[in-house]
């Protein structure tokens, strides 16, 4: 894991189930002139993470992010690299908006800053093109653990985290793969990421108090706040993970995704789709709406967002929905675009493996259209079997999974 | 509803086909220009590239959006979606499937996707650089990234089912294709597939020097050459293909018009060598053709051609070569195999998908289109090369390569008879 405010697993854990918000005036680059000024910033220590120094040249933030986080989940999940069966490696991994960094730096360099329409190619910096083209991200997980089978990058905005680690399941069931090393990771605070989203008014103003910015289902949000990261989850066949005795988190049991064919990233009011994927999920595993003991939220704190959510959850789930533990991270770690969806399928396997659900911070007025429990701003002790995971965004898309404690594991006790 | 384990008896068949190419834009005028050897590269048009140090590329001529997409969608995207959306168009009016008539949540869509919506992209960057962040524009977010395509078709034809958006370099389009078969087993019916890409602007192209693989070659009769013995290299090109991927039962309920074919098999690796070199071994790729054919249960001996991934590069075309002949042994000097894109350039996203949509019609025909420019196959690539003109050939199963910068490999066997 490489998170704000947490750039390990039990860094991050410690952070969010302890409610410390990252979310700050941004201090990358001058953020005067736009509207939404602040974020959730990693302090990324390369050297730490265990970067090489060509890595760290070659590339991108986000791309670090991944390769820093798959060498702690590589470390955890004790698989031997050397006698694992390495044709069937895989690697799925999902990002929204790639090597933004890179190309902008690039660009304003062959542009005379913006002047040129027609660029300079003499002014090209190196690491141009694995900064153009996404798959990068999962090229580079590829060589760092030798992994020869399949790989590929998974780009669906929001959902992308979510979507990554789904299509790493169906590669699994499809035995296409043994293992798939996937997740997803992100770096948009950079000028030109965040001027994307001003624009649509889809980030929170609230710069003279970025500690409290990220509101999700607080009747005073205002927007989202950019965040930045990244995830890696070691996914393997369950016969293969019990063989060789592996610490195994949790079992993957549903996934399913809807696109509401509606608008890019408008949602509608009746949340039908999204409503439709958790059951699918549900479906998929047997899941009955009482096993449910967590709902880690989309949450991203827009009018729009938490309203269709809560909505989806009372339609999917009917009462049982007020009864469930609802939570939004990125109430402290803000929104990572496409990578929030795999740093919150951690959190749901840490949430199971470690019985505690994190809290939403910041969440002090209710909203009349949510009223469901958002566990505000107290982690809470309890035992999770069955936790619930959505994402939902760019492009209409509707995401949803579910991680469970595997039978195997509930007989013979932990 | 889509089932939680996947149902192999779901078979995924090709009804449509929608082709806006260098060389041609509708699917009769590609192919009439691909079988007759016509090549779509020239100098670059879009914009002033007398500065650069690759002039060449094959360009989409003649298009218009206009004609396709309403205004008010138009200026929401990237000259790459609405090539997608027109192809996509094309494909449905090809199979007869009207996608009104359908359940929404029946139809899925999942592209490939490379580069996104460079020219958008470099636009507003450049506003936000020379003007200011006001100056980004509120299409900007929704028009460049990756999912732009797969979302607006989604919206567009009203598809609710799950979508995706891959991204594996040049081998993304074999790849969009075997997920959307992963996606028909989990019970979907219809998929709108492939990919497009739109490389050719001042930035992007800036950017693709980078990657060290184009040709300085100023004459479009030499610039590209896969498997040639002055190889040098590549010339971006733009367009691609998308093709409408169905339940083979659901296929045959509706009438649908043709089956063009069935996806009976697929496999990816990747070299896992070096950040931007090949391995020098080539083994990787002769095991994505070797898996694709196993899971496919196709004999080396069955397959009648081989659509090849052709760089132009040579240690690439070598190690291709190399990589065909541990798969085919023996049989490699009978074996027919053609590199068509050597018409249109690399498409990165929409290569793949367009060299699919070529074998398809090849089997569909029996003519195999030609690789031109091979002259002289270069030492190492002593293959059963199609050139100068399309071959007639009786073809029931054919296999279709593809790379990607980093090391991808993929390999998809199509079969004529379902």
């Amino acid at each position: 894991m490489v998170a704000p405010g947490g750039p390990s697993r039990e860094a991050f854990w410690e952070a969010i189930t302890a409610g410390r918000t990252a979310t700050r005036g941004i201090t990358f680059f001058d953020p005067s002139g736009f509207r939404s000024q602040i974020a959730a910033e990693v302090d990324f220590d390369q050297d730490a993470a265990g970067l090489t120094e060509h890595e760290v040249r070659r590339m991108d933030r986000y791309i670090q992010f991944a390769a820093a986080a798959g060498m702690e989940a590589m470390t955890d999940s004790g698989l031997d690299l050397e006698a694992a069966a390495r044709g069937r490696m895989g690697v799925s991994l999902g990002s929204a908006v790639g090597g933004t960094m890179v190309l902008e730096d690039g660009y304003v360099a062959v542009s005379n800053r913006g002047k040129d329409w027609l660029v300079d190619p003499d002014y090209a910096r190196p690491f141009l093109y694995p900064g153009l083209v996404p798959s990068s991200l999962a090229s580079e997980l590829a060589l760092k653990f030798g992994a020869n089978g399949p790989a590929v990058v998974i780009s669906t905005g929001c959902t992308s985290g979510i979507d990554a680690i789904g299509y790493a399941h169906q590669m699994i069931q499809d035995d296409e793969a043994d293992v798939v090393i996937s997740g997803a990771a992100e770096s948009p605070i950079s000028p030109i990421s965040m001027a994307c989203f001003d624009p649509i008014k889809a980030t929170s103003q609230r710069n003279d108090d970025p500690a409290h910015a990220s509101r999700p289902f607080d009747r005073d949000r205002d927007g989202f706040v950019m965040g930045e990261g990244g995830a890696v989850l070691v996914l393997e066949e369950m016969e293969s993970a019990l063989a060789r005795g592996a610490h195994i988190y949790c079992e993957l049991t549903g996934f399913a995704s809807r696109g509401n064919a509606y608008h890019m990233t408008g949602l509608t009011k009746e949340a039908d789709e999204m409503t439709e994927a958790v059951l699918d999920a549900m479906r998929q595993g047997g899941t009955q709406p009482q096993d449910i003991n967590y709902i880690n939220a989309h949450g991203s704190g827009t009018k729009q967002n938490d309203r269709h959510e809560t909505a989806a959850y009372k339609k999917a789930l009917g009462d049982q929905a007020y009864n469930i533990p609802i939570s939004s991270i990125k109430s402290m770690i803000g929104h990572s675009l496409g990578a929030i969806g795999a740093i919150e399928m951690s959190a749901c396997a840490l949430a199971i493996d470690r019985g505690v659900v994190p809290p939403t911070a910041n969440w002090e007025n209710p909203d009349p259209e949510c009223d469901l429990d958002y566990t505000p701003r107290q982690a809470r002790q309890t035992p999770v079997d069955c936790a619930l995971s959505t994402a939902s965004g760019f492009g209409g898309f509707q995401s949803a999974m579910i991680f469970t404690t595997p039978p195997e594991l509930k007989e013979t006790g932990p | 509803m889509i089932t939680a384990v996947p149902d192999p008896s779901r078979r995924a068949v090709v009804t449509g086909i929608g082709v806006v190419a260098p060389n041609g834009i509708g699917t009769a005028d590609w192919w009439q220009a691909t079988l007759a050897g016509q090549t779509g590269i020239g100098p670059i048009a879009r914009f002033d590239a007398s500065g650069y140090p690759v002039r060449l590329a094959g360009e989409v001529k003649g298009f218009e959006a206009e004609d396709w997409i309403e205004r008010r969608l138009i200026v929401q995207t990237d000259h790459w979606t609405h090539m997608a959306l027109a192809a996509t168009q094309m494909a449905l009016e090809d199979a007869k499937l009207d996608p009104a008539e359908q359940d929404p949540e029946s139809m899925s869509v999942i592209t490939a996707s490379s580069s996104g919506g460079n020219d958008f992209g470099q636009k507003e960057i450049q506003a936000l650089w020379d003007k200011g962040p006001m100056f980004v524009g509120a299409y900007q977010s929704i028009a460049w990234f990756y999912a732009a395509t797969t979302g607006q078709l989604s919206i567009r034809h009203n598809m609710k089912g799950p979508c995706g958006v891959v991204i594996a370099e040049g081998a993304g389009g074999l790849e969009a294709l075997q997920h959307s078969r992963r996606t028909i087993r989990r019970g979907v019916d219809t998929v709108v597939s492939g990919g497009l890409e739109a490389p050719i602007g001042p930035y992007a192209l800036t950017c693709q020097l980078d990657h060290g693989h184009l040709s300085r070659e100023e004459d479009p009769e030499l610039v590209y050459r896969p498997f040639d013995a002055r190889a040098s290299g590549h010339v971006p090109g733009e367009g691609g293909a998308i093709l409408l991927v169905e339940d083979l039962e659901r296929a045959r309920e509706r009438g649908a018009p043709q089956i063009y074919g069935e996806i009976v098999g697929y496999a990816a690796t990747n070299d896992a060598h070096h950040w931007r070199e090949r391995d020098p071994d080539g083994h990787q790729l002769a095991r994505a053709m070797e898996t694709a054919l196993e899971s496919a249960g196709v004999a080396p001996e069955e397959v009648d051609a081989v659509f090849a991934d052709g760089m132009g590069v040579p240690d690439a075309d070598v190690l291709e070569a190399k990589a065909i002949r541990e798969v085919f042994g023996k049989r490699t000097g009978e074996l027919r195999v053609t590199a068509p894109k050597s018409m249109v350039g690399r498409l990165y996203a929409g290569g793949a998908a367009l060299d699919v949509a070529g074998a398809l019609l090849a089997m569909r025909d029996g003519s195999l289109p030609p690789t031109i420019n091979l002259d002289e196959p270069a030492d190492g690539c002593d293959l059963n090369f199609v050139t100068g003109s399309a071959q007639k050939a009786e073809l029931g199963t054919v296999l279709v390569n593809a790379r990607g910068f980093g090391g991808f490999n993929g390999a998809l066997v199509l079969r004529r008879e379902v």
